[in-house]
């Protein structure tokens, strides 16, 4: 296929799974801040939002301080944001009008539907009335963007690359959403990889984080037991049953990058084989004694260089 | 008072016979229910993204205005044996235009015979003298032509076709040909079963089996592409619409290149060999080393590859002096010329203003013209004299006098009206009708084409840009 059609794809699936993740992100921010905390709690959790999206400058050109109405404002309909729902799904449509014609017409009218409804809903105020309902709206429309993809297109390169942009898109956000929601709560402690024994854990926070994407009935199936820190970085991280986890984003990147290897992207190849293996092999215990911030920051270094070779390798090759 | 013709009924009440049984029908349609079907139809054009670019534009969120053309619920309808003539003459009109292109950059039998003269070729900024004695599979130029066709009112009240204009470069519309049929069996199928109305479906079937046919000489399975300009093209819709539905790569300039006197595309498997382009781009900007240097539409060397007999591009370089304005009144001639036959379908009489005595009648019955400039497309550098201010035919004048090779002249035609639904209910409006002629090994077309509508009161112009609609077009079988 043409390399530039395949940049439209990934792009059009990584900025759909950037909103559905975006929308998760908030959700659970706007669950955990209305539990019963202090009000410094409360503005770390928002700051820690900004941050793990490296939005914070951004955001604070505009707004005197970090609250979390305007943060969610910020985050979801912020023209100027390149990185706000708002303009995911505009990317998202852009992307997929720019490649019409590869897609289905399900997934096109899946695509372009979302964007009308998305400003339709922004306009007839729903946001302010319900935010809650609109994040939800915009993880089912990602839902409904990816099953009509896998449910109505060939299974050729154009899915791969599609599916491509999806996992090392959620590989990505996961790994962020890890990191803020550990150093905002353990502060050192996991990052120093001190004993395990702590004060008594927050129920609500990490329940709330393990909703967010979509994990708490899931840890209760694997674990069958009470919430433990670790035992929720070991979910998002290492196991390969756990959809929105590392490691099965992993699986299925490097699954979908052998299906269009060419001559010239074995060594991209290789090096998601030997991140992907890290995973499969790797153990929360090793994990944590390295320090959890260490570790995710050199993950999401090898996930963004991977994106660089992908780029290279297929979607804007050099002129030949 | 001008004759008019309407296509649905003599003088406003006897309902012509191809259009009974739809009448008997609309009758019982009650205007809300009609106006309901409009808004669905509006709905759905919008969701699945049949619109338009608008260029320079821009929506209150900064994005690019998409418009939807506005689409018409009531069809227009050409009885069978009509239909048939109009293919004829479409088939043997088109085939003197590939002719014609041919011989002109070829042997010039045309211009030595003095039928056309030479310096109306071969001065025409649309001669492309890079053309000179390159050879296309099958001679074939024009593979997708655009014939538009009016019907006019004679004295007597009767309705006759005329060419209004042979479009041979890159003529666009087929999509909502295609679109506007889907949305009628969608909101009005019973319509489908009470009447026989030919098929048009097959159109991209046709147009993929006439891209095939051209390809360069010896390619077995010839890797056939569409070439856009874009996504901020106006007709981006139609490009990948059409790549769509052939299956073929949906290419910009910007994917392609030339090595070895071959075009290749990047895809991620490697260069891959291109043998067919389907170019939605014109001339000028297919190659910037060839024409003009500042085009990013389009691929550097591509000429080099052409002239080579590598690449077969549809249409062809060079078709737009078979298409100019002050070729137009040729045609006929043309016909005679190279087929030895009569034209079946009839030229718009036309006044050359090059012509000392045409230029003297046309300054002197300019209010009753319309006056068009050759090289103008789109409607605009043109003068429709009866709908003209004073000041305006004045002002039209001066610049004719200036330039009188610039211009030709014709009557204003009464082009014939069709039954509308406008806000105030059903009211006539002009149309014409665009069929889409397609040339390879034989020249063959799906019946009927794009019905384009003057939503306007009065108004005679039909162009997308400047407020036309459109309406689907129904031949009906025997």
């Amino acid at each position: 296929m043409l390399s530039r059609t395949a940049d439209h794809l990934f792009w059009m699936a990584r900025y759909m799974e950037r909103a559905e993740n975006t929308a998760r992100l908030l959700d659970v921010n706007y669950e955990t801040s209305l539990l019963p905390q202090s009000v410094d709690a409360t503005e770390q959790g928002w700051r820690g939002l900004l941050s793990i999206s490296e939005l914070t400058s951004l955001y604070l050109e505009k707004h005197g301080d970090i609250n979390g109405p305007d943060v969610m404002a910020f985050m979801v309909r912020e023209p100027n944001n390149p990185s706000s729902i708002l303009n995911c799904l505009r990317a998202a449509r852009e992307n997929a009008r720019a490649v019409r014609g590869t897609l289905t017409t399900e997934v096109w009218e899946t695509q372009n539907q979302t964007w009308l409804e998305f400003n339709r809903m922004l306009q007839g105020g729903a946001f302010e009335r319900d935010p809650s309902a609109v994040l939800e709206w915009v993880k089912f429309r990602s839902h409904l963007s990816r099953g009509v993809a896998v449910g109505t297109m060939l299974q050729d390169d154009s899915l791969n690359f599609l599916r491509i942009g999806t996992f090392l898109e959620r590989g990505d956000n996961t790994a962020r959403l890890l990191d803020v929601k550990f150093q905002a709560l353990t502060g050192e402690f996991f990052g120093t990889g001190s004993p395990l024994e702590q004060p008594e854990v927050d129920f609500y926070y990490w329940s709330a984080m393990l909703r967010s994407v979509s994990g708490f009935q899931i840890y209760r199936k694997v674990y069958r037991n009470v919430i433990r820190p670790e035992r929720v970085a070991e979910l998002l991280i290492l196991r390969p049953d756990m959809p929105r986890s590392m490691a099965a984003c992993m699986n299925e990147l490097v699954a979908n990058l052998k299906q269009v290897a060419n001559s010239h992207s074995d060594d991209t190849l290789r090096r998601a084989g030997r991140l992907e293996a890290d995973l499969k092999y790797g153990s929360i215990e090793e994990i944590l004694a390295t320090g959890l911030h260490a570790y995710l920051t050199q993950f999401l270094a090898r996930v963004g260089d991977l994106g660089a070779g992908i780029s290279r390798d297929f979607l804007v090759p050099e002129p030949a | 008072m001008q004759p008019s013709f309407d296509e649905m009924s003599v003088n406003g009440n006897d309902i012509r016979e191809h259009y009974r049984t739809y009448q008997n029908w609309l009758k019982t349609q009650p205007h809300d229910l009609m106006i309901d079907r409009r808004a669905e139809a509006e709905m759905i054009f919008r969701r699945v993204g049949i619109t338009f670019a608008v260029y320079g534009a821009k929506d209150e969120d900064g994005s690019g205005t998409e418009r939807l053309i506005p689409f018409d619920l009531i069809p227009r309808i050409i009885p069978s044996h009509e239909w048939r003539e109009m293919e004829k003459g479409l088939v043997q009109r088109v085939n003197a235009l590939n002719r014609f292109l041919h011989d002109v950059y070829h042997d010039q039998e045309i211009l030595k015979a003095g039928v056309v003269p030479p310096e109306q070729v071969l001065n025409n900024s649309q001669y492309r003298p890079e053309m000179r004695g390159v050879d296309v599979p099958g001679g074939v130029y024009s593979h997708i032509s655009g014939v538009d066709i009016v019907r006019a009112a004679d004295a007597d009240g009767s309705g006759r076709y005329y060419v209004l204009e042979d479009n041979l470069r890159v003529p666009s519309g087929v999509s909502y040909m295609l679109e506007d049929r889907k949305m009628m069996m969608r909101l009005f199928p019973n319509l489908f079963a009470a009447h026989r109305i030919e098929p048009v479906a097959h159109y991209p079937d046709l147009l993929l089996e006439t891209l095939r046919a051209v390809a360069p000489a010896g390619v077995i399975d010839p890797v056939v592409v569409l070439l856009t300009p874009g996504m901020y093209n106006s007709a981006y819709f139609e490009h990948a619409f059409l790549a769509q539905q052939m299956g073929i790569e949906l290419v910009e300039g910007q994917d392609l290149f030339m090595r070895d006197e071959h075009i290749f595309m990047r895809t991620t498997q490697g260069p891959r060999r291109v043998d067919v382009i389907y170019r939605r781009v014109d001339d000028d900007f297919m190659d910037p080393q060839a024409f003009r240097a500042d085009s990013t539409l389009g691929c550097a060397g591509l000429l080099q590859a052409y002239r080579a007999g590598n690449l077969t591009l549809a249409n062809a370089i060079g078709t737009g002096v078979a298409d100019d304005k002050s070729i137009y009144p040729y045609v006929p001639k043309m016909i005679e010329f190279y087929l030895g036959e009569k034209p079946i379908l009839n030229n718009v009489p036309t006044y050359m203003c090059r012509k000392a005595e045409d230029l003297k009648y046309v300054l002197d019955h300019m209010a009753e013209l319309v006056v068009k400039e050759v090289h103008g497309a789109g409607g605009y550098g043109m003068l429709v004299g009866p709908a003209a201010t004073k000041a305006e035919v004045e002002d039209f004048k001066q610049a004719v006098k200036s330039r009188p090779e610039s211009y030709i002249a014709q009557p204003t035609l009464s082009l014939s009206t069709c039954p509308t639904f406008v806000d105030a209910g059903i009211a006539p409006r002009h149309i014409d009708l665009r069929p889409f002629v397609l040339s390879g090994t034989e020249v063959q077309m799906v019946p009927g084409g794009l019905t384009r509508v003057a939503l306007k009161e009065g108004s005679l112009v039909v162009n997308s840009s400047q407020g036309g609609g459109t309406k689907d077009t129904w031949v009906l079988g025997d």
